[in-house]
């Protein structure tokens, strides 16, 4: 036994010594915090993603560290403290949850920047970024009205901030501009990242018939659900084809990467801006991964609806829209302004669902 | 060859102090294992994980606000431990005194006034102590297992907290986040020093160690928790109760966890969350465990599990390692502390050729 730990310990020491010291360091620091894995296969593997691709586009002048798994609550802000005193000149907190604590840290250290994904509080040195993620969702609720026989979807959901209902609403109504009488299911999982919960949530949703379903969650296990029971169902944040080759219409895309390269390269060059920055499909901040599993006419449609987006021709949030209770919200040919939709705490007319609150 | 342990006449002296340490030794060596399989410099990697934290003062804050729960909750489990009472669910007691301890700055906000702070303590640890009555009701009355029965109360805990913050206590201007209304500035827990954020709880858990360490050294009620964990008849011949010691001791530690919630949500947290604790009323086992069931020997083991947690994420910034590696590493130390904590009552033996098996033996 004392043989064995002496040649551990020699062993340690050898292959210690090295590397030990041959740090030089030059590079600029860009750094990121998830709150989930970055394998989860959704939100967090997006903006992974992102930071690979700027890693490997500026490379040679910037090192990317990370910190995943982080709890939103006090430990976040210890975590964008420890990036901010590690030397991190600019540093990503990508989930809503960071916010209170990422405007915390940003005034305890003014010389260092920050961009918060999907969040409203900004300062001189802390920057928003965020994607129109409900222009994917208007395409997604167009195809669930096409394929579903029964003329009712599943939604599962995180939590029931603007964010998130802003999406419900964006389906119910790409829905209905197929199928007036569509009506949307919603289950609340209340978390971002659980596999479990989320796995029961699209089971709660399929027991009560629902045959085309979507997500507002990071993990594949929702999809996984919908593949063993038959049904089909929409990607979130990645491409989740591989986990239902046969089940997935579509997938909103996250492509935060040449976001994270064309704000770096304004760091670097010294001309980066606090901004709110909120992108959509023209701009490729988010993209639609291909339309599997269904016939050549829906995608006809799907393709048409993408294209319109992204050149202005359509905005899902163009009156009539009534409320759930049937009073009117916008006139006809009215556009949805941003900083409505940014609070948006109300559901249109066809969502089957009250909203928690 | 075969390897026997065999019982000491009594225990060892020495192995009682070199324990703890060779129990850090072996975990520190596995570590160092664990970084080279995955291709990491495993001497810088133990660099960042256990010195890089301790060489900032800001660090050393952080570390305190960490240390300060496990410690709390550890010498009140010692307490029980010693007395042969299993309390495993600090965790709910915890929770619950987080809970009961929010009441005011939660329900009536408006209410500005210095008695705030104190009765939220106060009302944290009468919530602790009564969740931690349960399962010595229970245990008294009806002799259930109080592992299982204070276990399972931590889930109840946990679920009522969590349908609190997203129901009844939502704070109504707060985006439909599942969190209360943010404590005023009165409710909060006043940071020590300007260079951090730690705040009075480490002075709560280090009051609270020196004050159980001299209850147990000096007080006759110590005596009557170590007479009755060792024999319960011994215990009663010389006149003490086991099931007041049940209620005393559950209770005990039910107030020190319930004291820690109250503290973590009002200095760290500054309102109620689904999620308030990363698992301290559970690593507070392996904290009264690795500091020998003695307060001031848990005093040094919070420490050292707190610097898990902060030399995680540490390692993970600096070297690129998964989250993962403070949960091992938390493991590999119970599990080394537990296996040389042996070598006190037995030692080793190798034996050579099966002959000698029946001298051993006899």
């Amino acid at each position: 036994m004392k043989k064995l730990i002496i040649a551990l310990a020699a062993t340690a020491a050898t292959l210690g010594s090295f590397t030990v010291g041959a740090e030089a360091q030059e590079k600029t620091k860009v750094c990121f915090i998830y709150v989930g894995t970055k394998t989860d296969g959704g939100w967090t593997q997006a903006h992974d993603i992102g930071r690979q691709e700027l890693q490997k586009a500026l490379g040679d002048k910037i090192e990317t560290p990370y910190l995943e798994s982080v709890p939103e609550g006090p430990d976040a802000e210890r975590a964008i403290e420890r990036m901010a005193r590690s030397g991190c000149a600019l540093v990503y907190t990508t989930s809503f949850g960071f916010m209170d604590a990422t405007v915390k840290v940003a005034a305890k250290f003014p010389k260092v920047k920050f961009e918060h994904a999907t969040g409203f509080k900004a300062a001189e040195n802390l920057a928003t970024y965020n994607s129109r993620f409900y222009e994917g969702r208007y395409i997604q609720g167009q195809i669930a009205a096409k394929m579903s026989k029964k003329g009712v979807a599943g939604y599962i959901a995180s939590f029931p901030i603007p964010e998130v209902v802003m999406g419900i609403n964006a389906f119910e109504l790409g829905a209905k501009s197929v199928n007036p009488e569509f009506k949307l299911k919603v289950v609340w999982a209340n978390t971002w990242f659980d596999p479990g919960k989320e796995a029961d949530a699209a089971k709660a949703l399929i027991d009560q018939g629902v045959d085309v379903m979507t997500q507002h969650t990071d993990t594949t296990a929702p999809m996984q659900v919908a593949a063993e029971r038959g049904i089909m169902a929409f990607g979130q944040a990645s491409d989740m084809i591989a986990a239902g080759p046969k089940t997935q219409l579509t997938a909103i895309v996250d492509t935060w990467g040449a976001y994270y390269i064309k704000r770096t390269k304004a760091l670097l060059d010294g001309t980066w801006k606090s901004e709110q920055i909120w992108d959509g499909l023209k701009d490729g901040i988010l993209t639609m991964a291909p339309y599997t599993n269904m016939p050549d006419d829906v995608k006809a449609m799907a393709e048409e609806t993408e294209a319109k987006i992204k050149s202005g021709e359509l905005h899902p949030f163009t009156g009539p829209i009534n409320k759930q209770d049937g009073s009117p919200w916008l006139k006809a040919g009215e556009k949805a302004e941003d900083g409505v939709l940014l609070g948006m705490n109300f559901y249109v007319q066809g969502v089957d669902d009250k909203l928690p609150q | 060859m075969r390897i026997e342990l065999e019982r000491r006449a009594s225990a060892s002296g020495l192995f009682s102090v070199v324990s703890p340490i060779l129990a850090l030794t072996l975990t520190l060596l596995s570590g160092a294992l664990l970084f080279l399989m995955l291709g990491k410099d495993p001497l810088h990697a133990l660099y960042s994980f256990f010195i890089d934290p301790l060489l900032e003062v800001w660090s050393l804050h952080e570390l305190a606000i960490k240390a300060a729960p496990l410690i709390l909750i550890a010498v009140g489990l010692s307490v029980c431990y010693r007395s042969n009472n299993w309390n495993i669910g600090a965790e709910g007691q915890f929770t619950i005194g987080a809970i009961c301890g929010s009441i005011l700055p939660v329900m009536v906000p408006q209410w500005h006034s210095p008695m705030v702070l104190p009765l939220m303590l106060l009302m944290g640890m009468l919530g602790g102590a009564l969740y931690a009555g349960i399962p010595a009701l229970l245990k008294t009355r009806f002799n259930t297992n109080e592992i299982l029965t204070s276990l399972m109360l931590v889930y109840i805990a946990q679920l009522f907290l969590d349908w609190l913050t997203r129901g009844l206590w939502r704070d109504p201007k707060g985006f439909n986040f599942p969190q209360t209304v943010s404590f005023a500035p009165e409710a909060v827990l006043p940071e020590l020093l300007e260079s951090g954020r730690a705040h009075w709880s480490i002075v709560f858990a280090l009051v609270a160690a020196v004050a159980i360490w001299f209850m147990m050294r000096f007080m006759l009620k110590g005596f009557e928790v170590t007479v009755l964990g060792r024999s319960e008849r011994a215990g009663r011949f010389a006149g003490f109760s086991a099931r007041r010691m049940v209620w005393f001791s559950m209770m005990l530690s039910g107030a020190l966890a319930g004291l820690a919630g109250i503290s973590e949500v009002s200095g760290s947290i500054g309102h109620l969350q689904p999620s308030i604790s990363p698992g301290y009323g559970f690593t507070a086992i392996i904290v009264a465990f690795l500091g020998r069931l003695n307060p001031l020997g848990i005093i040094a083991s919070g420490f050292v599990l707190a610097l898990t947690y902060l030399g995680g994420e540490a390692a993970q910034l600096s070297i690129g390692v998964s989250d993962k590696v403070t949960r091992v590493f938390q493991g590999l130390i119970l599990f080394f502390v537990l296996s040389c904590d042996t070598l006190i009552l037995y030692r080793v033996r190798l034996i050579f050729g099966a002959g000698r098996n029946v001298e051993a033996r006899s």
